[in-house]
């Protein structure tokens, strides 16, 4: 674990707690997590498990009840364009162009208007899409949507990469596809990456490092490294070893949870 | 690049009609749009024809009065020739209340849909008015601004004001979150999201209310140009009523008819340049 002077994002004893009715639920117990630069980190974990939350709160669209989280030792307080989020369901601007949403972000620092266009098509290039730069988001699949939102990010040279199971709503192809050109970004630009997923292949196949949630309420239960070589072979007998082990953490973290649930219910 | 491909197969897809087909489909639109009302004609024709009624003029008619009434030259009598005079007055009228209530209401729609404060304060009071019957404010209309072209645009602000404000709350207030989510954390905020995020995403809905407001407007018209005023379609109505000229009223039904017609689809035509992004608000 790297130490906090050199980490990119920290976590200190965060929790969260949101108001239901008349009580409360306890979407995130104390959470204690360093990121460095450049890490590519996977959270995983069942539905429920507050993994989205704890991206929220990084976000800074959530405060947190108690702790706090700092970017390069800062506290944040609010989103910011050092930590771009991009969301499963996307959230183009509909009545912008491909490239005005990737304008988006370059235009609010008010940067020259030359430099907004080339940092527009710089980032278009990089996700493929400049022969798409003049058409709305309704007329895009969403695959191309995906990439948009990612570039849109991009263009805003975010320190923090976040992302909430970006690849959940697409097909098996286009989900391959994204997750290549997502490991040949993230080396091209060097950003750290927090990738909340579901999907136990997708976090071996991306991660330096994944975290497992449980739920009621949300903590890691577990840090594990991934120390395969890159690129890595999906039918590779060690990439299957590791997703075998990891496949087993996970169930067995989630019993012992699902076990208390019953014995609550 | 195959992902490309298939995406343009998808918004142009294969089961686009050919041309031939298309036209056919418009010409079926046309023949079918045209001749519903020429068929209204003629039943009206053979109805009048067959009661003897004297009170309501046949098709003939009102066409040779409409005739008077843009060209003269037939009856010569005070309204021969003057559609013009009626029409710029009586459009005089509904643009300038339908203006001022979208200067008014959209302003205060965004407000009231974004500011908590603001719709606290004015929620329960808008709820209470709008209920009451434009017309029902014509005695007090007439009190405030007298008889004259005044009191008929203060009714046409009414009865525009409501759509346009419900529709730009109604815009404001389903505009999805994550969109703000999305502009804030790309550096966006203060009076920045309200004009790039929430304004645009507002937008649909408004240009709704602007439609359905410039409605109102035209029905309103007639309505406020009871209120004794010498000129516009409603007076020239009006003046038919009195003089039990029913070829006359007819007539001025028919103008507003068309007038209301051509502006509504300059309006649609307008706001779909501007929802060209937004596949499901072609009118």
């Amino acid at each position: 674990m790297p130490e906090n002077g050199a980490a990119i994002l920290a976590i200190e004893a965060v929790t969260k707690r949101f108001a239901a009715g008349d009580g409360e639920i306890e979407a995130l117990a104390r959470i204690d997590l360093t990121v460095a630069p450049g890490q590519f980190v996977c959270v995983i974990g069942a539905s429920g498990c507050g993994k989205s939350t704890l991206l929220r709160v990084i976000a800074g669209f959530e405060e947190p009840t108690s702790g706090r989280v700092a970017v390069r030792g800062k506290t944040i307080t609010r989103p910011g364009r050092d930590r771009g989020m991009v969301f499963q369901d996307y959230a183009l601007f509909p009545w912008m162009s491909v490239r005005d949403n990737v304008a988006f972000g370059p235009r609010q620092r008010g940067l020259a208007r030359t430099e907004i266009a080339a940092t527009a098509s710089e980032y278009l290039r990089l996700v493929g899409l400049e022969r798409f730069a003049a058409r709305y988001p309704s007329q895009l699949s969403g695959g191309m949507k995906q990439r948009v939102a990612i570039a849109r990010v991009l263009a805003n040279g975010p320190d923090i990469l976040l992302m909430d199971e970006p690849f959940g709503a697409l097909d098996a192809l286009t989900r391959e596809q994204l997750q290549r050109e997502l490991l040949h970004i993230w080396a091209r630009t060097g950003v750290t990456i927090v990738f909340v997923t579901h999907s136990v292949e997708e976090a071996v196949l991306l991660a330096d490092r994944v975290l497992v949630m449980s739920a009621g309420p949300g903590r890691i239960e577990g840090d594990i490294a991934i120390e395969l070589a890159r690129p890595r072979d999906v039918s590779s007998p060690e990439f299957n070893a590791v997703r075998r082990d990891l496949a087993r953490r996970l169930t067995s973290h989630l019993a012992p949870a699902r076990a208390r649930a019953t014995a609550e219910a | 690049m195959t992902e490309h491909a298939a995406a343009i197969e998808q918004t142009e897809p294969a089961s686009v009609p050919p041309a031939r087909r298309r036209s056919w489909d418009k010409a079926r639109a046309v023949v079918l749009g045209m001749g519903f009302p020429l068929l209204l004609i003629v039943l009206w024709d053979r109805a009048v024809a067959l009661t003897g009624t004297r009170l309501i003029p046949s098709p003939r008619q009102v066409a040779v009065m409409m005739v008077d009434f843009s060209f003269g030259g037939i009856y010569d009598d005070a309204f021969s020739g003057t559609i013009l005079i009626h029409l710029i007055k009586s459009m005089q009228r509904v643009y300038g209340g339908f203006f001022l209530a979208a200067l008014v209401a959209i302003p205060l729609g965004l407000a009231i849909g974004r500011i908590k404060v603001v719709r606290q304060l004015l929620d329960p009071t808008i709820s209470l008015l709008r209920p009451i019957p434009v017309t029902a404010w014509l005695p007090l209309s007439m009190i405030f601004f007298g008889l004259g072209p005044n009191a008929a645009i203060f009714l046409v602000f009414l009865g525009a004001f409501y759509p346009i404000l419900l529709n730009t709350i109604f815009g404001v207030r389903s505009v999805d979150p994550r969109l703000f989510e999305a502009a804030a954390m790309l550096g966006c905020s203060g009076s920045a999201m309200f004009r790039q995020v929430m304004l645009p995403a507002a937008l649909p809905a408004i240009c709704n209310g602007l439609r359905i407001a410039h409605g109102f407007a035209w029905i309103l018209i007639v309505v406020g140009e009871m209120t004794g005023v010498p000129t516009g379609l409603g007076s020239v109505i009006m003046d038919g009523r009195t003089l039990s000229r029913t070829d006359l009223v007819i007539t001025g039904m028919i103008v507003i008819g068309v007038a209301g017609f051509v502006t509504d689809r300059v309006i649609v035509t307008i706001s779909n340049r501007f929802l060209a992004w937004s596949p499901q608000h072609h009118a």
